[in-house]
């Protein structure tokens, strides 16, 4: 299959985004050369040319995309086709573009690519557009050009080290909170704080904090009936989400990174488990840590998918009634593709839920919840188009009802808001739940 | 710690508290914190249905609480907890709590001599710190890195100085946010304010900042440095003659600059911890030679031992001539001392520690969920359950051991004293 040519590239959506308009309102084509230049000498090298280089424009990655399918085949929404329009455009100019290309370009990368690295898996050169949307990005952040409420996200990380404008006081203040309640069922319950020589640090996101309190119960019940040695921090550090690793800010993606593992080290734990969040993983094991120069995590850091295989496996969870209703499971692509964890989460499935239906693609193939990579942080302004930009995984959960599944498992803070959307928008009547929902709801607990 | 000619260095072993029996005394016992002198062993403890005190050498203090927490020993000995009671937020300090209360403490500090002692809190959505239980005059709508001078009379934080909304993303980059000292705000505004530093005498404070989004530098007493950089690490004053040092970030490498110019004459992947060696003549700085590889550099030169996980807590000897840190490599701990690693490596390993004739160097270390002594890398016989940190006497000849002897069931807390060739041999 050839690549299509690109029609209706100027049919921009009319999304008004103070962030963005803004930032155009701001530049000029001089500043607009010379950022772009500035980038592209001393930020890239030889990954980029070679995969420019590369390409054939043999549009076998196409499909890959659930942008590209969701929106019927539309060429603009292709990976090469993002690639063509964003950054191809820009070398092909030598950065000799106008504010409205930025415009453009600034909604293509923060909106209509969730960096979830499908396409790459298809492409014969394994070319990671992914990479290349990453670079059209930092050029936008550098311009000033971000979507407002990333912009806004990406603000809250830098004043409070944390994505949702949580104060120390409230952070400390919702774990006592949740302590408390959660004794009302298990009477020894505790979540340590600042436990130095703790064998675990427990990590979370801000999201958390302020809408999803009941996750840190849950993992509270776990960790506690599993006799997990654990503790979390009283300090900023306890968040180890990261939306400037999405905005392009690198230099803050290692502030908050720093600031994470150095609170692991001065807990003195052995590892950071952290909570279902699948693009909180890719920037604690990935791109945070080698920004600071740290190859590997100093301290390892355990997704919650792979912590909950270990406590099933090793006994330290007993099932008391498996859970009943049929459910399937949304691979989140940074553990599934990013990290291999798909088998351990299917371990974790089966050995909690009576019936287990695939939905296909499936495991490191699935299609990412179009939330990921940033895009549900853009905010309200872009719910709609995140929605219809998944119709597939609409039809993928569809097909999986149709075989009988009741509940949709994400073990991802992003999958869960995507998929939320997705369900309702397409009046798919399936419950959404964690993992930790799950074990939370059928595992032994003490009378 | 401090005065440490003061407490009993004479060799030995006291049994302190019989901590085992602790169990039956009430219903609940939290982890047990040693303080610094190890003459007090102490746990935070529940003492009925909602209520909690704390329990000190075998003795609940008279107070009840609703809830304790943090609880921290100066380095006088004195111990402190965050307490509330009925809702109501103080601190306690040696059973005894302040007279104002708060809707939220937390973040106890203290200067070098314990004397003075600093908590973050919050009162009607008012944030400021507050000191021996006197607090700021003026409250911010909020309050981070809360830092104090070594004499812990002074206090910096950082707040913000202008109303700024959430969404409001084009005045934010307008600059916020300003370093805090003692409850008056610097007359400059920057994008965000992060760690920062007191100098020596506690007269000037220097700060990381963020001007634009893309231009970081270091503000000393509110007036940024005139250099510009894509990132920095935390300042420190100089010792010696007050001037101020900072890691920078340069095209992609990290350096050492100081006072706004080029200071180390070469860079690193990465660069950060830097600290004066007592006397300030010398620099050290964890460091990275290449990406993936952590060491010490002492003075821009790096030491030729690396490690490839981390490099964290190094420590000058007091006389300056020294250096050690923690390193871990393939997941095992190990303590390093003038580029040398002691062959020993341990599942978890604690700052090391100089002795004050500055030849010897002692750690806590974790093997197999025991804790034990090490000295010049050779391990104590004896292991404990638990373990505070170790404390060479004022004539560097002696060590002094805070643990907990027994297993997981029972535990009895010893203070010991051994001359440390019992240990090196
Ligand atoms: S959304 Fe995923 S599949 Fe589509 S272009 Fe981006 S990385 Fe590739
Ligand atoms: S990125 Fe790969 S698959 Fe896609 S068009 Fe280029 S060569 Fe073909
Ligand atoms: S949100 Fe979940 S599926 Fe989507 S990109 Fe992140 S990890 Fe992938």
């Amino acid at each position: 299959m050839a690549e299509p040519a690109i029609k209706n590239s100027e049919q921009i959506d009319k999304i008004v985004d103070e962030g963005i308009d803004t930032g155009i309102a701001r530049l000029t084509p001089e500043k607009i050369e010379q950022v772009i230049n500035k980038v592209l000498k001393t930020e890239t090298g030889a990954r980029l040319k070679t995969y420019v280089e590369t390409c054939v424009h043999c549009g076998l990655c196409s499909e890959a995309c659930h942008y590209y399918l969701s929106h019927d085949n539309d060429p603009k929404f292709s990976p090469a086709g993002k690639v063509k329009q964003t950054i191809w455009e820009i070398l092909k100019k030598k950065g000799k573009v106008d504010p409205e290309f930025i415009r453009r370009i600034s909604r293509i990368a923060s909106t209509e690519c969730n960096l979830c690295r499908r396409c790459a898996m298809y492409c014969p050169f394994g070319i990671d557009v992914a990479y290349l949307i990453t670079i059209v990005r930092r050029i936008c952040h550098m311009l000033g050009v971000t979507p407002l409420y990333q912009q806004d996200t990406a603000h809250s990380h830098s004043a409070n080290l944390n994505q949702m404008w949580v104060k120390e006081d409230e952070y400390i203040d919702t774990l006592q909170w949740q302590e408390e309640e959660a004794q009302d069922e298990i009477p020894y319950l505790r979540i340590p704080v600042e436990k130095e020589g703790a064998e675990i640090f427990y990590s979370v996101i801000a999201p958390e904090l302020k809408f999803r309190a009941q996750l840190i119960y849950q993992a509270a019940v776990i960790l506690n009936v599993a006799g997990v040695d654990f503790t979390m921090p009283a300090t900023p550090g306890w968040d180890n989400s990261d939306l400037c690793m999405f905005t392009g800010d690198n230099e803050m993606m290692g502030r908050l990174k720093k600031a994470h593992f150095e609170t692991a080290m001065r807990l003195k734990v052995k590892r950071i488990v952290m909570g279902e969040c699948g693009h909180a993983f890719r920037s604690v094991y990935d791109v945070g840590n080698r920004w600071l120069a740290w190859k590997m995590p100093p301290i390892p850091v355990i997704h919650a998918v792979e912590f909950y295989y270990e406590l099933i496996k090793e006994g330290k969870i007993k099932i008391a009634k498996k859970y009943e209703g049929a459910v399937t499971f949304q691979d989140p692509c940074n553990i599934s593709r990013g990290r291999g964890l798909h088998e351990m989460a299917r371990y974790v499935v089966n050995a909690t839920c009576e019936e287990f239906i695939e939905m296909h693609p499936n495991r490191e193939h699935n299609y990412c919840c179009c939330a990921g990579g940033g895009v549900i942080n853009a905010g309200p302004p872009y719910k709609m188009k995140r929605i219809k930009g998944n119709r597939i995984k609409a039809e993928q959960l569809f097909a999986a009802k149709a075989r009988g599944a009741k509940v949709v498992i994400a073990p991802c803070h992003n999958c869960h808001g995507g998929i939320e959307d997705i369900i309702h928008h397409y009046g798919l009547d399936m419950e959404l739940y964690f993992l930790g929902d799950i074990i939370y709801k059928i595992m032994e607990k003490p009378v | 710690m401090h005065n440490i000619s003061s407490w009993a260095w004479e060799i030995g072993k006291k049994l302190i508290a019989d901590t085992g029996k602790w169990k039956d005394m009430f219903e609940n016992i939290e982890e047990p914190y040693v303080s610094p002198d190890g003459e007090k062993i102490a746990a935070v403890v529940k003492t009925g249905e909602m209520e909690f005190s704390v329990c000190e050498n075998d003795a609940p203090w008279e107070r009840r609480f609703d809830k304790v927490w943090y609880l921290k020993f100066g380095p006088d000995n004195r111990l402190t907890a965050l307490v509330s009671d009925t809702g109501a937020w103080t601190v306690a300090v040696d059973g005894d709590v302040w007279e104002n209360t708060f809707d939220f403490v937390w973040n106890t500090k203290f200067g070098t001599d314990g004397k003075n002692i600093t908590v973050a809190a919050q009162k009607e959505m008012e944030y400021f710190a507050v000191t021996n239980d006197i607090p700021w005059e003026t409250g911010f709508s909020s309050l981070s890195n809360l830092t104090i001078s070594r004499d812990g009379k002074r206090v910096a934080g950082v707040v913000p100085t202008v109303d700024v909304s959430e969404g409001e993303i084009f005045k934010f980059q307008e600059g916020c946010y300003s370093a805090v000292v003692d409850g008056k705000p610097w007359d400059t505004n920057f994008v965000n304010v992060w760690d920062m530093a007191f100098s020596h005498d506690s007269e000037h404070v220097a700060a990381e900042v963020r001007t634009s989004l893309y231009d970081y530098t270091i503000a000393v007493d509110g007036v940024p440095w005139d250099k510009i950089y894509t990132s920095v690490w935390m300042p420190q004053f100089s010792p010696a003659n007050g001037s101020v040092t900072a890691p920078v970030r340069i095209a992609g490498k990290w350096t050492l600059a100081r006072d706004g110019n080029p200071f180390w004459n070469r860079s690193f992947a990465q660069l950060w911890h830097h600290m004066y060696s007592p006397d300030g003549k010398k620099i050290a700085a964890i460091v990275a030679p290449k990406f993936g590889r952590w060491t010490v550099a002492v003075d821009g030169k790096p030491w030729s031992l690396t490690f490839g996980d981390l490099v964290t807590e190094a420590v000058f000897s007091p006389d300056g001539n020294r250096v050690a840190c923690i390193g871990k490599e393939d997941g095992k701990w190990t303590i390093a001392v003038d580029g040398k690693a002691w062959g020993g490596v341990y599942d978890m390993v604690w700052q090391p520690v100089f002795s004050p004739d500055s030849r010897s160097v002692a750690a806590k270390a974790e093997k197999n969920g025991r804790y034990t002594i090490v000295i010049d890398g050779k391990p104590f016989k004896d292991s404990y359950k638990a373990l505070g940190d170790p404390v060479f006497s004022p004539d560097s000849e002696k060590i002094l051991i805070k643990g907990i002897e027994g297993d997981a069931d029972g535990g009895k807390y010893y203070r010991q004293v051994l001359p440390i060739t019992d240990i090196t041999g």
